[in-house]
Parts: C-alpha cells; structure tokens; sequence
C-alpha cells in the first residue's frame, strides 16, 4: 500500500509544494525587492549614522520600536491561540494551528531585528552579554524573547514531525532533508503517544512563556517614570493587545491562504465565525484598558500626564488617536457583533482595520509621551523619513517571505491532524460530549 | 569620599551664556550646525532653559542654566542593558561612551532630557581644530553623551594632589561652567563637606531641586529667584 493514497482526500494540502506556479515566484521576487530595497536603506543608515532617520531630541525612539512591539505583539497570534485552543480540545483549530505557529516565529525574529536595526552602534551588540545587567528592562526582553522563540520554534516543529514524514515518503527532491527532520518517524502508535504528549507539554509551557514576552515589552517603558508610561496596567494591556493584533493577522493570513491555495473547503465560514468572535471579545477588552488608562489619568490631571494626553485626544495626534479608537474598536464592533456581517470578507476588514489601529496604537503609546517630556522647555516634532518607512515596509515584506518559503517546504495546514480530526476525533467528541450528561457512565 | 553637587543662585545669573559657551569648548562638544540644530539635534550639556510664565502684561521669562543633575537616584542608570551609564561613587553619573551600544534607553528614562545621541559623525570646525582638550574623549557616532561635571578635571587634581602627597584641596576640582560664570552664580564643591559653600546654599531656605516630587534627588540646588522692582 502506497502512502500516497492514503492522502487522496488531501492531496490538496501537498500541492503548494510539489507545484511551482508563477504566483508563488512572482509573490517571492516582489517580496526580495522590497527586502532588498530595506536592506539597502539599513546600510546607509549603518554607514551614515541613525541621523538619516526622523528620530532626534527629545523624540529618539520611533518607527523601529513602534515596529519592535508590533512585531512581538503579533507573535502572540500564534503559539498562545494554538496552544488555548489544542488545551482546550477545540476541534475546529484543526486547520488553523500550523498557520498560526508559523507566524509566531517569523515575527519573533522580525521584532527583534528590529531593535538591533534601532542601535546607534550595532558593532557593539555583543556588549549585552559581555556586560549585561540585568537591572534594565533591555535584558528581560531578551530573556524571555529568546525563551519565547525556541520554546515556539519546538512547538511549530513537533506537529510538523508526522506530515515531514509524510513527505519524506512522496518527496524526490531534498529527500534528505526530510529524512533528517523526520527523525524517523513511522506513524506507530507508541511514537503518536510520545509525540502527542510532547505536544501537550510544550502547549502548556508556551502560554505562561507568551505572557511574560509582552509583559516585558511593555516594562520598557513602564518602568520609566515619564508620564503616559508610567502605569500598572501596561503588562495586561500590551499582552492584550498582542493577541487582539494577533488574532487580526491570522484571519488575513488566513484569507490569503484560502484563496491563493484555494483551500476553501479546510477553512469554512465557521472558523472565520469562531476567530470573528474572539476577535470581538478582544476588542471589548481592548477597549475596557485603552478606557481604564486614559480615564485614570485624565480623572488625576497632572500637568505632565495631561499634556500627552491632550495631545492625543485633541492635539497633533487627535487624527491618528481617534482614527484608532475607530479601526480597534467602532468598526470590529459593528462588523463582528453582527451575525450577518461576520462573514469571510466582515471579519478580513476588521482584521485590516485591527491590524493598522494596532499598529498605530503601538506608535501613540511611543511617540506622544517622548514629544512630551517632564520639563517642557524640550518639546519635537517627529517625522519619519524614507529610509524608516523603507525598513518598516521590508519587516512586512520578510514576514510574508518566511512564510510563503515556509509553505513551500512544509504544508500549511496539519494533514495529519486533519485526518486525526476525521478518522478519531468524531468518536472522541461524541464520547467527551455523552461522558458530560447524566445518563451515560463513564 | 566626597559627594559632588552644585548650586546655580537664579539670583545672580544673568543669562548670559557664558557656562553654555565654556562647556561646549571644554568637552569637546561637536558642531552640528544649522540644518541638525533645526531638527533638533544640537548637543549642549549645559543648556540655558527659559519658563515662560503668566500671560502679556503679566509675562514673565525665568531662565535656568541646565546641566546633567547627577542624581542620587538616577533613572537613567538603572535601565542601561550594558553597563555605561552609572553613578559612580563620588556621585556623579557617569557616561562609558566606548561601551555605549547606542539604544537610547537612557534618554527615554531621564526625565530631565539631559541625555544627547551622537546621530551623525559631527566634527567641530577647522579652525578650532587646533583646540580640541586632550583630556576629553571625542564621541563617535551612535553613542549618548551628556554632562560629566568635567570628571577629566577631577582626574586631574587628584593625580597632582597624589604627586603632591597631599589629599585634594576645595576648590581645586570645579568644572568649566562653574570656572567661568562671570556673577559667581554657579558654585561647585562637596556636598557632604557641611563647610562647603555649596553644602551651605544647598540648605538655604531659598534652595529647590527640579521635580523633586520624583526621588530622583539631584545633586544641583536652584536659588530661587526673588522678585526685584527694576525702575
């Protein structure tokens, strides 16, 4: 019996890698010139100094840390949700999870970057572990940066073990490399036990590990004492804004895979359905800190505190800060509270909407606060500059580029878990649910 | 061990400059001319800051000169991930700008703004290339720089009071700023010595620090200004 007809049903699922259409090479050429194109603007920057950005007194954080938190916010997407949602056996993220996990880590590496990309002296970079202390916020993310890569990057490769297999068996070109990530695998039933096992624990370790990652993130700058940063609640507001962000970049990437793999009939409306409501939630509860920290702050009425917070609400940044509040909050509500608008398309324009009103919450909370400093004799303006918005611009063209050679190695969706779901996890949801009722013994 | 503090007497200043002018020569302080200045870039360790106050008829400018205020409790030191900003233990807050990686934590922390980043190469014209100080490292790009109450200085006169064999003499230390204000307005010296000059003012009922209410506990005490009638 042969491996490959055991996967007729989908066959779908291996197509992206074993054909090569001109989609797929013109995405990647766009993609390597957008990249290329940032890499450029970085070794001017490099060789110029950070002086051909917009950055200067009292304003010396920007884009590239507005891209820092951003990137690490999306990353929660990934691993918290898949892993929230394999714990707690919900049967329709069978599709959904690989997806997920990839984002995680390519945006981890992206985030980071960019904090090496914002250092006036990269040269120095090893500095931090020659003379590291571990006093300063810089370290913590560091630390729990790193632990939140390799635990995702294990997370990612585990579910992957069965279907590399898979293509170790149906694979003729890099047929050894497949050989060597399979680890030997062969489907046997003390291997799937070890295996699921495995699963479950690092699913389990990932989510305190996520946490603390933007926890810490958010240190940076509550840690400090300016004001508009200086807040209790920045480590439970950025995580929740992470994974509000990363749920919206999910639903597009998964929009966008569904189309260009046409893999319509493995993500249905339900799972829009599902994450459109998750998505809703975090929007309430987005809504209830943005609310919380701006009415403590206004109700206290420092001088400093209030005057970044007028500028956001009626001052330079009223534009951007309403137009957030709109994209985070009025619009999602209207679209997804709405059976009937939270389509496909309903939810993929509030993920849009989600993920730019993040993005630029991510830059109001930056850059207001260091335009607003405690002595008001220093006041600046900000304006980033070409080479900043090229790097900006190449960090999402890296993130898409990861993903799309990612999917042409690896299939993006779990076809063994796919099948699990088909071939086991009828009869085990019908055993869960009768094990529930009263009726029926254990 | 001393603790190094000053004291600026607002009643005395004049505003006119002159410690701005001393420091940028003594600390080698680049040039980074009208376009970085507009963008607001220009490096100035000892800055004159003026507080508008009231409104027209009723205006009122109040001037501060402004140097780094070595905090007791710097915020600034705390967050650096490398080590290069940090008090030393003479109190004053010191900047290694060879170890500086150049992130900029330091600035978002001091809630003085006192911290300034190199953002290009700036040199200082040919013409005063002959005058560079020796004893002041010129910064390169990408590293943060601030006021270092001439710690070269201390070096110094220390060094000569060891050849001397004799322990440092008040006085002997004092930075650029101090050294030149012409109204005598800024006084420098020890202040856990209680017979200093600046120990004294430094308990004046007139003397105030910047956003005390922080804790951060700065070592440079401001001499209230008193209202004069000018006819």
């Amino acid at each position: 019996m042969s491996f490959e007809n055991k996967w007729g049903q989908d066959e779908r699922l291996f197509e992206p890698i074993e054909k090569t259409g001109w989609g797929f090479r013109a995405t990647v050429a766009i993609l390597l010139v957008l990249v290329a194109w940032g890499a450029t603007s970085y070794f001017r920057q490099v060789k110029y100094g950070l002086g051909v950005t917009g950055m200067a007194e009292p304003v010396s954080w920007g884009l590239y840390i507005t891209n820092f938190v951003f990137f690490i916010g999306i990353s929660h997407a990934g691993t918290l949700i898949s892993a929230i949602l394999r714990l707690s056996q919900a049967e329709w993220r069978r599709p959904i999870t690989r997806m997920a996990e990839v984002i995680t880590v390519a945006v981890l590496f992206i985030g980071a970057g960019y904090v090496l990309i914002d250092l006036g002296r990269p040269d120095r970079m090893l500095n931090v572990l020659l003379y590291g202390r571990y006093q300063s916020p810089l370290l913590w993310d560091a630390t729990s940066i790193s632990a939140y890569l390799t635990a995702s990057t294990i997370y990612l490769y585990l579910p992957l073990i069965p279907d590399i297999a898979i293509l170790r068996d149906r694979a003729r070109k890099w047929n050894f490399i497949f050989r060597i990530l399979s680890l030997g695998w062969q489907g046997t039933a003390k291997q799937q036990k070890v295996l699921n096992r495995a699963i479950a624990i690092m699913a389990v370790l990932v989510i305190p590990i996520a946490v603390s990652v933007h926890t810490v993130v958010s240190f940076v700058f509550s840690m400090t004492l300016q004001p508009g940063w200086h807040s209790t609640i920045f480590g439970p507001y950025f995580v929740v804004g992470a994974i509000f962000s990363g749920i919206a970049v999910l639903i597009i990437v998964m929009v966008v895979f569904r189309k260009a793999f046409r893999l319509e009939a493995y993500l249905k409306e339900i799972h829009f359905s599902n994450l459109g409501l998750l998505l809703l939630v975090m929007s309430l509860l987005w809504f209830y800190f943005t609310f919380a920290e701006y009415l403590t702050g206004f109700y206290g009425h420092e001088p400093e505190e209030m005057s970044v917070f007028w500028d956001k609400f009626r001052g330079q940044y009223a534009p951007h800060f309403w137009a957030m509040v709109t994209f985070n909050f009025v619009l999602p509500i209207i679209i997804l509270g709405n059976r009937r608008t939270r389509t496909i398309l309903g939810t993929l324009i509030a993920s849009i909407t989600i993920s730019i009103g993040m993005w630029m919450e991510r830059f109001l909370i930056i850059v207001p606060t260091l335009m607003n400093p405690r002595l008001e004799y220093s006041r600046g303006f900000y304006f980033p500059t070409l080479t900043e918005w090229s790097i900006t611009i190449a960090g999402f063209a890296l993130f898409l580029l990861f993903y799309v050679v990612f999917t042409k190695f690896f299939p993006i969706i779990s076809a063994w878990e796919v099948k699990e779901g088909r071939e086991e996890g009828l009869e085990e949801v019908d055993h869960r649910v009768r094990s529930y009722l009263p009726d029926y013994g254990n | 061990m001393p603790r190094w503090g000053m004291a600026i007497d607002l009643n005395k200043c004049t505003a006119c400059q002159a410690c701005v002018i001393a420091c940028k020569a003594e600390n080698n302080i680049p040039f980074v001319g009208p376009e970085e200045t507009a963008k607001g870039r220009d490096i100035t360790w000892m800055e004159l800051i003026s507080v508008h106050e009231g409104h027209y008829p009723d205006a009122k400018i109040k001037f501060f000169p402004r140097p780094c205020f070595h905090c007791d409790k710097p915020p600034c030191t705390k967050v650096c991930p490398v080590h290069a900003t940090y008090k030393n233990p003479e109190g004053l807050v010191a900047q290694i700008f060879q170890r500086c990686i150049g992130c900029r934590f330091c600035m978002a922390a001091c809630p003085y703004t006192v911290k300034y980043f190199n953002w290009y190469k700036y040199d200082i014209p040919d013409e005063m290339k002959n005058h560079y100080n020796p004893d002041v490292f010129v910064r390169p790009a990408g590293v943060v720089e601030k006021c270092t109450m001439c710690h070269h200085r201390l070096q110094k006169a220390r060094d000569k009071a060891r050849v001397e064999g004799r322990s440092l003499k008040p006085g002997e230390y004092i930075p650029a700023c101090a050294e030149t204000c012409p109204s005598n307005a800024i006084i420098f010296g020890d202040l856990d010595n209680s017979s200093s000059e600046v120990a004294r003012l430094s308990r004046s009922s007139r003397a105030f620090r910047l956003h005390e209410e922080l804790g951060t506990e700065p070592k440079v005490f401001y001499l209230t200004e008193e209202d004069r009638h000018v006819i």
